[in-house]
């Protein structure tokens, strides 16, 4: 009996045919073509044009021409207050606007995930991304039509005589929050119906249960939970954000630049591709620099935000 | 009325309607201190309906809820001095275990090192001292079960409530656990209302079952009461293994009937509630309470006696049967094979001799089946 069982056992992997055993080299192939789209996405469009970026951000032009490498085009930002003030600036805005839209998308995203059912979280799922099929242009134009000294909301409040005159609600910080929290509203919400709905409502009644109430069981339950929703949400929504250019330009005014601005003016305006690289490295060093706070602080890492 | 004589818990014609489908219906109960009471049905039978409003994570639709004397029909979970072991138990994988026992006790507002005493006895009395700082998904099914009773336990509460918690085990510690749930609460003399739809959790662990059906209590009564001596066809289908069979009632004298069985089986039963001559009824045998044996002689003094053919064998160690077909019925009677040796060389086609008693044959009015 045993013998049988083991002579079988010797020769069964001889009787498969040979595609089964598939040879190493073959495997290895099989993994190098996949590879390869990532791989010349990264390299073609990301990490070569960057590294060309990085060499212009480098160069110093002397004469007409003539060109020596060092880092003035850095050491000009920090000697300009314009420059460097502007980045604190939008770097600031940006992360205001991502808490704003994390505070407002987390009830959207709770009431979808845990208080609705069936057809009706799919429809009202569906109504959060419909704002989503316009561009970003001709939503940020609307706001325009609400906010503007003859728009709606000015012409209504005037007309219930709640102002004596009418106002003009664009050109201010305002006015930008107002058009990047709408507009990084579906990055933010999708992400944290996504970790929520993996949320048991059974620990949520349990915590009640034990006599937990309302904010204590968002603050030792539902947050934590959520926390790698809440954290992929609020980097995308604060990359968005710190390079829209859109939104800015369209509500901000003249007294609220944002230094994605700053960095289209040196390169189209005023044609000066060495010191608008340098800006656009600066821009990157500095969402780096707050994600990577940001993940500190909240004691959260990419991978397990990513898991 | 003194404090002993308060049960823990009671309810009073508790309904609960969603939309027209009525979940709970009139259901009146209660629990003594101390007990170990089982609710007993099929899924969809309204149990854990009930026991969500007792926790207070429903309201009943009319009725009342008392715990210790007192309506809690307003009062809300988290105030209630009920505590709830869920059904997938529902431990903070957020937290560690000690966080999570600990975690009632710091809603509470108590001061650190008196939570971290508590922690500490309580993990002590569930048998695992010294687990306070592993994570929940370090922990063992059975680990995770008392984790979860113990983060109740630290609340001392008036009532614990368990929904299905061995159910998401494997059988062997299911069983294991059985046992100890049984005797952590015979310890702690907490009362505990278990929900459960297996019938062998209710009657190892419990001092009191409530079969459940369509949102009623069909029978409320011991666990050897129930298998003995069923008040309705659903409890005596449902607690137990039984040989079933339908029939018309010829004759009646005080509680003893004769019908014949639908294959022609001529049989003497015991009536349960009012049954007359003419009548429709389902008549209901336990494996074990028919004799078996291989010499006629041996089955006289039986009120039921027949003849029959073994058809085949189930064995099952200590919970081995046979199956008996008999002339004139198209159903074989299963039969409970005595553990003693005389029947271990027992041959399918053997020729055997059957005889039951007509108090161990409950007969009921068949318009109640399955009702």
């Amino acid at each position: 009996m045993t013998e049988i069982g083991s002579s079988d056992l010797g020769a069964t992997p001889a009787k498969l045919p040979t595609s089964v055993r598939r040879q190493p080299g073959v495997a290895r192939l099989w993994f190098y073509l996949l590879l390869l789209p990532p791989v010349l996405w990264l390299g073609l469009l990301i990490i070569l044009p960057h590294i060309q970026l990085f060499i212009l951000s480098l160069k110093e032009k002397v004469a007409p021409r003539v060109y020596t490498y060092g880092l003035d085009n850095y050491i000009g930002f920090f000697n300009e207050p314009l420059y460097w003030m502007t980045l604190l600036r939008t770097a600031t805005i940006s992360i205001l606007a991502t808490a704003l839209t994390l505070v407002i998308a987390f009830p959207v995203a709770y009431y979808i995930a845990k208080m609705l059912r069936g057809r009706t979280k799919n429809l009202i799922f569906v109504l959060a991304l419909l704002p989503f099929w316009v561009s970003e242009l001709v939503r940020t134009l609307g706001w325009i039509m609400l906010l503007r000294e003859t728009g709606i909301i000015s012409n209504t409040l005037l007309s219930l005589g709640l102002i004596p005159e009418r106002v003009e609600l664009l050109g201010n910080d305002a006015a930008i929050i107002t058009g990047l929290v709408y507009t990084s509203m579906l990055f933010m919400v999708v992400p944290l119906i996504n970790s929520l709905d993996s949320l048991d409502d059974s620990l949520i009644e349990a915590a009640y249960d034990l006599g937990g109430k309302g904010v204590a069981i968002l603050r030792e339950i539902i947050i934590p939970h959520a926390m790698p929703g809440i954290v992929a949400g609020s980097i995308v929504v604060f990359m968005l954000t710190l390079g829209n250019i859109v939104t800015p330009a369209f509500l901000g005014g003249k007294n609220s630049i944002w230094f994605t601005d700053q960095i289209y003016q040196k390169f189209i305006v005023r044609f000066n591709w060495e010191q608008g690289s340098a800006f656009g490295f600066l821009l990157l060093i500095t969402s780096s620099l707050v994600v990577w706070l940001g993940l500190k602080l909240t004691r959260q890492s990419l991978a397990k935000t990513i898991t | 009325m003194n404090d002993t004589q308060i049960p823990d818990l009671e309810t009073t014609d508790v309904v609960k309607n969603f939309g027209a489908t009525v979940a709970v219906d009139q259901v009146n109960f209660e629990v003594k201190k101390g007990a170990f009471f089982s609710i007993l049905g099929p899924s969809g039978c309204g149990k854990t309906t009930l026991m969500r409003m007792i926790a207070g994570f429903e309201g009943p639709s009319s009725g009342d809820i008392l715990i210790r004397g007192s309506s809690v029909i307003d009062v809300p979970p988290n105030r209630r001095p009920v505590n709830m072991v869920f059904q997938h138990l529902a431990l903070f994988p957020m937290m560690n275990v000690a966080k999570n026992i600990g975690y009632g006790l710091r809603r509470r507002g108590i001061s650190g090192k008196e939570i971290d005493r508590a922690v500490d006895a309580v993990l002590e009395r569930v048998g695992l001292p010294g687990m306070g700082p592993r994570k929940i998904d370090q922990l063992s099914g059975g680990q995770k079960q008392r984790i979860a009773i113990a983060r109740c336990l630290i609340l001392e509460p008036t009532l614990l409530l368990l929904d299905e918690p061995l159910g998401a085990l494997d059988l062997k510690l299911r069983e294991q656990m059985k046992i100890e749930l049984k005797q952590l609460q015979a310890e702690i003399g907490t009362t505990f209302l278990y929900i459960t739809h297996d019938q062998s959790e209710a009657l190892v662990m419990s001092d009191q079952v409530a079969v459940m059906n369509h949102g009623r209590f069909e029978q409320v009564a011991t666990p050897q009461e129930l298998y003995y001596r069923p008040n309705t066809s659903f409890v005596a289908g449902f607690v137990g293994d039984a040989n079933r069979w339908s029939g018309k009632v010829e004759t009646v004298s005080g509680d003893e009937l004769r019908l014949h069985g639908q294959g022609g089986v001529a049989i003497v039963a015991t009536a349960v509630g009012g049954i007359s001559v003419g009548m429709d009824v389902e008549i209901f045998v336990r494996p074990e309470s028919v004799f078996i044996s291989r010499a006629e002689a041996e089955i006289a003094e039986f009120d039921n006696k027949i003849e029959g053919a073994v058809d085949s064998l189930l064995f099952d160690g200590g919970r081995s049967s046979a199956l008996i077909s008999v002339a004139g019925d198209d159903r074989d009677i299963s039969v409970a094979l005595p553990q003693t040796g005389q029947f271990s060389n027992l041959q399918a086609g053997e020729k055997v001799y059957l005889g039951w008693q007509a108090d161990q044959t409950r007969c009921f009015a068949a318009n109640n089946v399955g009702s």
